[in-house]
């Protein structure tokens, strides 16, 4: 990076070279392979640097300020900060109970927000390579050459994008880093132009997130076999329900099961989540393994996201997405109620997802509560909060003290990523002891590493570069330690050694 | 003859006896950037930013008296460019991350980097390290945003009487403390409704508890320019008065 220097005869034309340390960092996830004496795939491990230094940047400030600035903590899903930190602020100020306008707000913002980040995963950084196929060219891997081949469906991805993108905007004034969430509710309403603009698109945005949740089903079938085995590990799942037992992505109690599908944990009140999970910290990682304390460090992992949402839930409200549900839990060859454990079955959840924002949003603009003015609750200051929402990527935990002063003094975040983290690593795991021959990497395993991150979505900065694209760096280390071969991809989609 | 007129930017305006160039310039509907300067107060002339020309040399509009005939320049690319260079040199000598700043969309000095157009740092950052006070129940001080135009030590001095505000160090060591046996606003005698509670131009002092109850996108300077809005409300102060 360079930056204009200023000198006496050219104030402002000559330039400084600055070592940018997210330069240095460049977004590269980084993996390293693991053999054992028999040179079969030991571990994987995926190295993670994005999170650190979260909490320290936060303690110091006022906690009114904490809805805003934890936008910029991750520029990948900026709402769902905003409105956990928010929800952990409500309690601050000693609010259990939002006004039915501010709870609906609220709500509609998240609704906006899951179906925008859903629709950017699946559209642009995923469909391209589940329909042209993990080795399809290059060109072919991206929104463009979706248009091109698909010309239908790619616009209607962009156009439901931009759809949760405007919900966004009614609701907080921008498109992204918007306001909305204040201490005990929300700084505006919607008005009833506001509400027209939305409803004018939202039957469309139903009818595009069906087609949507067709084709990933499609996709998924078409050759459910591989699908059902790729990346496919055994894993506990945990997830927000509703008080029926209902999806529920704003608010509700931590449901958790086991591998076998067993319950852990059900409607858990999630302001004592540290009962039932605690986070484990490895030497060569700064992200931290988080697990079920009840089974403890090895058994306990587990997944968050919309394949645990959609595998927990007992049943979605909404009609249609609750049909794409039914069918999604008895797909032929699946045996029927268990949980779904395929890596690459998160796809098809997330569509089913995107439906239920649709029709949950449709719901919501014909609500009177949408366009009321009695906004904000207030209540006696209390010295901690816990907000915890179901993110686009999965159970997303704020937690925060305060002092008497204002000021927050210690916080702890568990984003979805990091709840991940473990599956994701097993799941990289798995691919690599499935595609690794011998000892040398090849571009296809580098590939096929690459869907099996990409298909948990993380909020990573490689995985927003598009498909083929993911910046990474691979390496295989022998039973010793010993570096045996490095395959590095760049941005561009180029492998060297 | 005495015709009481100066031009600014080649546009003729008049002026009453005493007034200062920018005070005359205000109400003739005339833009001067300023950040220090405040209608309330004795001009203090310590920013720069409302660096003038005059007959061929600089002055700060604030405190250079309208005198007839004169010729002034007000916006030119090299008094602009010096405002804007200033204007950054205060932005890295704080700590401003606007994005999270509740003052954001009513603050002077974002609102001037807006207008100058100012759209990097230029400088590099020094990060400085100032301590938050927030010990006051009702009024949050973050000196990482403090701009040193001692609007609050005026206020506090000439409005509220107490004199709760002060300028200690010099240059770049410079700091605003608080005259209190603990050196904290707890025990400084501040009320939350004097004047030097209210009068800060950016995020530095603040009342608590009312961050961002007005949306983004519907403040100040989110509907106006400062050039418009300042005139505003300058005009709407002279009409009041
Ligand atoms: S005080 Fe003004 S310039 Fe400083 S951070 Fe706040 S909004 Fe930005």
């Amino acid at each position: 990076m360079s930056t204009e220097q200023q000198s006496a005869s050219n104030p402002e034309q000559l330039r400084r070279v600055v070592i940018d340390p997210v330069t240095r960092v460049e977004g590269h996830g980084k993996v390293t392979l693991l053999l054992d004496e028999d040179n079969h795939v030991k571990q994987a491990r995926l190295h993670i640097v994005e999170f650190r230094g979260f909490e320290r940047f936060i303690q110091g400030r006022p906690y009114w300020e904490l809805p805003l600035l934890v936008q910029r903590l991750c520029g990948i899903c900026p709402v769902s900060h905003h409105l956990a930190a928010g929800k952990a602020i409500d309690q601050l100020v000693g609010v259990d109970q939002l006004t039915p306008s501010a709870d609906k707000l609220r709500r509609l913002l998240h609704f906006g927000q899951v179906l925008q980040s859903h629709a950017l995963h699946f559209y642009y950084l995923a469909s391209p390579d589940l329909l042209f196929g993990f080795d399809s060219a290059m060109s072919k891997r991206n929104i463009l050459g979706l248009l091109e081949d698909y010309p239908d469906l790619a616009l209607q991805g962009i156009k439901l994008r931009k759809f949760g993108q405007e919900v966004i905007r009614m609701v907080t004034g921008k498109r992204i880093h918007g306001s909305g969430a204040i201490p005990g509710g929300m700084n505006k309403s919607l008005t009833v132009e506001e509400r027209d603009y939305l409803l004018k698109d939202v039957d469309d945005a139903i009818n595009w997130s069906q087609a949507g949740v067709k084709l990933a089903s499609d996709i998924h079938l078409a050759d459910a076999a591989f699908n059902n085995t790729f990346a496919s590990i055994e894993s506990g799942f945990m997830s927000l329900v509703g008080s029926g037992g209902e999806l529920e992505l704003y608010h509700g109690g931590l449901r958790g099961t086991d591998r076998a599908g067993n319950s852990v944990f059900d409607h858990f009140d999630y302001r004592h989540y540290h009962d039932i999970i605690h986070e484990e910290v490895k030497p060569w990682t700064y992200m931290k393994f988080p697990f079920f304390v009840p089974l403890g460090m090895d058994d306990g992992w587990y997944r968050v996201g919309p394949l645990a949402r959609i595998n927990l839930c007992d049943v979605i409200t909404t009609p249609a997405a609750e049909q794409a549900r039914f069918a999604f839990k008895n797909q032929a060859g699946h045996e029927a109620g268990a949980a779904v454990q395929s890596s690459l079955a998160f796809h098809w959840a997330r569509m089913i997802e995107i439906l239920h924002c649709a029709e949950s949003i449709k719901t919501l603009l014909h609500d009177p509560d949408l366009l009321g003015n009695d906004l904000v609750v207030t209540g006696e200051k209390q010295l901690e909060g816990i907000g915890v929402i179901e993110a686009p990527r999965g159970t997303l935990f704020h937690h925060y003290e305060i002092n008497e002063d204002d000021i927050v003094v210690k916080a702890n975040l568990i984003v979805s990523t990091t709840s991940n983290n473990q599956a994701m690593n097993e799941s990289v795991r798995q691919v690599a002891a499935r595609y690794l021959d011998g000892q040398q990497l090849t571009e296809g395993l580098l590939n096929y590493i690459e869907v099996a991150i990409r298909a948990y979505d993380p909020c990573l900065s490689c995985a927003t570069h598009a498909l083929g694209k993911m910046p990474l760096q691979v390496e295989l280390l022998d039973a010793d330690g010993q570096l045996l071969h490095r395959l590095v991809k760049n941005s561009q989609g180029e492998v060297r050694e | 003859m005495k015709t009481n007129s100066i031009s600014i930017d080649g546009q003729q305006i008049t002026f009453r006896e005493g007034q200062t160039i920018i005070q005359a310039a205000l109400e003739a509907g005339i833009y001067i950037p300023y950040l220090c300067y405040h209608p309330d107060f004795e001009a203090h002339g310590s920013c720069k930013v409302c660096t003038v020309r005059v007959n061929g040399s600089h002055c700060s509009a604030c405190t250079t008296f309208a005198s007839d005939g004169q010729v002034v320049d007000n916006h030119c690319e090299d008094l602009n460019s010096s405002r804007r260079a200033i204007t950054q040199m205060l932005f890295v000598e704080g700590n401003h991350l606007c994005p999270s700043c509740e003052k954001s969309g009513d603050c002077e000095l974002q609102a001037l980097g807006y207008y100058l157009k100012l759209f990097g740092s230029h400088f590099p950052h020094l990060f400085p390290h100032r301590e938050v006070d927030a010990t006051h129940p009702h009024i949050l001080l973050d000196r990482d945003r403090c701009i040193f135009c001692e609007l609050c030590v005026r206020a506090s001095r000439e409005v509220d009487q107490k004199n709760v505000f002060a300028i200690s160090g010099r240059g770049i060591d410079s700091e605003l403390v608080v005259n209190s046996p603990s050196g904290t606003l707890l025990d400084s005698g501040l009320d939350v409704n004097d004047k030097a509670a209210h009068v800060c131009p950016v995020g530095a002092i603040l009342i608590k508890n009312q961050a961002f109850q007005v949306p983004i996108g519907q403040r100040k300077y989110d509907k106006n320019r400062i050039d418009d809005a300042d005139l505003i409300e300058v005009k709407h102060d002279h009409i009041d008065s």
